[in-house]
């Protein structure tokens, strides 16, 4: 996989790039299958001593074994994997709240683990200058209806059809760090009688 | 009392109207017969008595009826309201600014007595006659922002400054031109603007924020923004785009005079003495484009900004729909005659 950003940035969400060391005390990486890779290519690339300072928390996709047993080989200082994201970032919170100042995180994967992730982050007091994000895998991402507030994960289509209230939603290139979602409008609110071709453009 | 409070509504049968009187004294948003995005702020000193730039925070004859619609906003929808844990420090900075400064500019209207941290507020075309001890929110009903925010035309953000950035921490917001609060608190200042065409690239908010950080005490600033709304509704919100967005198909060329309504916000930015945030009014003008031709210079050069406008701005600002119909009744009114600069009428 290139290490390029897959998605042209814009400008309410993170713009970061590949993963790097950053200075710090501590090292809390998290990643899903398909940001495994990114946090392999930090550690081994990292000056001796780096991993000794590193925790590793990580979502595998079920049934997959060869990526947790590359990651436990990297000997961090701690290493747990857990089954969902949203288990993930609850771990992360326990984490953090005994994490001292000068820790760095560092986020690879899919959309929804790096949103939940940052805001869990700002929730705990994580300066946003001590985050990094690297986005892969799937494009899908998790969108708040602006009309019922219903929060719809993996979408993958645009427009999309809100489950809750109905509303076919155009979803907008504004993002939410502390809702870790992108904005969804209903798209033919004027006059919804026009019907609007549904395409799948979020992979 | 000098000013005569309408009773009119902003929804369902849509009474609202500007007075003769009232409309010469409109914000009327073009200084120029083109338009362009540009930062275009200037200082918030008193203008011209009788505008709506004679005091810091202009009341006229819509006040009451707006307050009437904020509540009813506010009952349907809380989330029109809403600040993040750090900023009641800049909620009674907001008291201070709005109780202080129209007691001293409208004194018909608003007083207030302060002994020490005892104060005591009059405010009598809504009723309200309140002691509270200024600092203490259990004191007050709700939250001081909140309080205040529900006695004050237009809606109010205030914006905490940190790490160099500006951040939508807290709002009172039930008469926004199609953003929410709800999505954008907690945002900072490129965060929340990211939706808005061309200008990122033409660097204006770059330019904005540096402007804004540096902002002094005492030193308010002021500009203007525009945009079309059919029917004079001020909740023009996202939440409630699907109430709102179908009046458009409501447009003909028999009703589009009365229809068509000229949004400005004047927006204001203050900063605040306490906490160091800033408090960014933004105040919503409506006027329907009968009433708006009644001044032959507006006429003609509304014609020839919309006439001109461009198709990013068209779209951005949703006005697609009624665009070329609405160019055609407003060149009625442009008898290609040159217009005298600024933007009062003559």
């Amino acid at each position: 996989m290139s290490e390029s950003l897959i998605e042209e940035r814009f400008l309410s969400r993170l713009t970061d790039g590949p993963l790097a060391i950053a200075p710090g005390l501590a090292h809390y990486f998290v990643a899903d299958a398909s940001g495994a890779e990114c946090i392999i290519r930090v550690a081994q690339s990292a000056p001796k001593g780096f991993i000794e300072k590193v925790h590793i928390l990580y979502v595998p996709t079920p049934g997959e074994n060869a990526l947790i047993t590359a990651l436990y080989a990297l000997g961090a200082k701690q290493f747990e994997h857990v089954p969902t994201i949203d288990e993930a970032i609850i771990k992360l919170g326990d984490w953090l709240s005994d994490a001292k100042m000068g820790s760095q995180l560092y986020l690879a994967g899919t959309e929804g683990l790096i949103g939940k992730a940052v805001a869990k982050g700002e929730e705990c007091g994580l300066d946003h200058t001590a985050v990094q994000c690297e986005q892969r895998g799937s494009l899908a991402r998790r969108v708040q209806c602006v009309h019922c507030k219903t929060m719809i994960e993996n979408v993958t289509t645009q427009p999309t059809k809100c489950p809750s209230c109905d509303l076919l939603l155009l979803v907008r290139d504004h993002y939410s760090r502390r809702l870790a979602a992108f904005q969804g409008v209903c798209i033919n609110a004027e006059d919804p009688s026009e019907v609007v071709e549904i395409k799948e453009v979020f992979k | 009392m000098t000013i005569q409070f309408r009773n009119e509504t902003f929804r369902n049968d849509f009474t609202y109207a500007n007075s003769p009187g009232n409309i010469p004294r409109f914000p009327f948003p073009f200084p120029e017969d083109e338009y362009m995005y540009s930062t275009n702020v200037e200082p918030h000193h008193a203008t011209r008595v009788g505008s709506p730039f004679e005091h810091g925070f202009d009341v006229d004859e819509h006040y009451v009826a707006e307050m009437k619609d904020r509540a009813l906003v506010l009952a349907d929808d809380p989330g029109r309201c809403q600040a993040l844990p750090h900023m009641e420090t800049a909620g009674w900075d907001f008291v201070e600014l709005v109780m202080v400064s129209k007691a001293r500019d409208y004194p018909d209207l608003f007083e207030l007595t302060m002994e020490g941290d005892q104060w005591h507020w009059i405010n009598k075309p809504l009723q309200i006659d309140d002691k509270f001890t200024f600092g203490d929110a259990s004191t007050l009903p709700c939250h001081p922002m909140e309080y205040i925010g529900r006695q004050v035309q237009g809606d109010h953000a205030i914006l905490d400054q940190r790490d160099g950035n500006l951040w939508l921490d807290a709002g009172i917001i039930t008469a926004q031109a199609d953003w929410s609060l709800d999505f954008d608190v907690g945002m900072n200042f490129f965060e929340w603007h990211a939706p808005v065409p061309l200008a990122h690239e033409l660097g204006v908010f770059q330019r904005a924020l540096k402007f804004l950080l540096s902002l002094p005490q005492g030193q308010p600033s002021r500009r203007l923004n525009w945009t079309l709304t059919v029917n004079p509704r001020l909740d023009t919100s996202p939440e409630n785009y699907p109430k709102w967005g179908p009046d458009k198909l409501s447009v003909t060329p028999d009703n589009i005079g009365e229809k068509i309504h000229l949004r400005v916000e004047l927006q204001t930015f203050w900063r605040l003495p306490r906490s160091n945030a800033i408090l960014f009014p933004i105040r919503t003008y409506l006027m329907a484009m009968n009433e708006v031709v009644t001044q032959p210079k507006w006429g003609r050069r509304l014609h020839r900004v919309i006439r001109d406008l461009r198709p990013e701005l068209v779209e951005y600002k949703g006005l697609s729909r009624y665009h070329p119909m609405l160019v055609e009744w407003l060149s009625k009114y442009d008898d290609g005659a040159p217009t005298s600069p600024g933007i009062f009428p003559d």
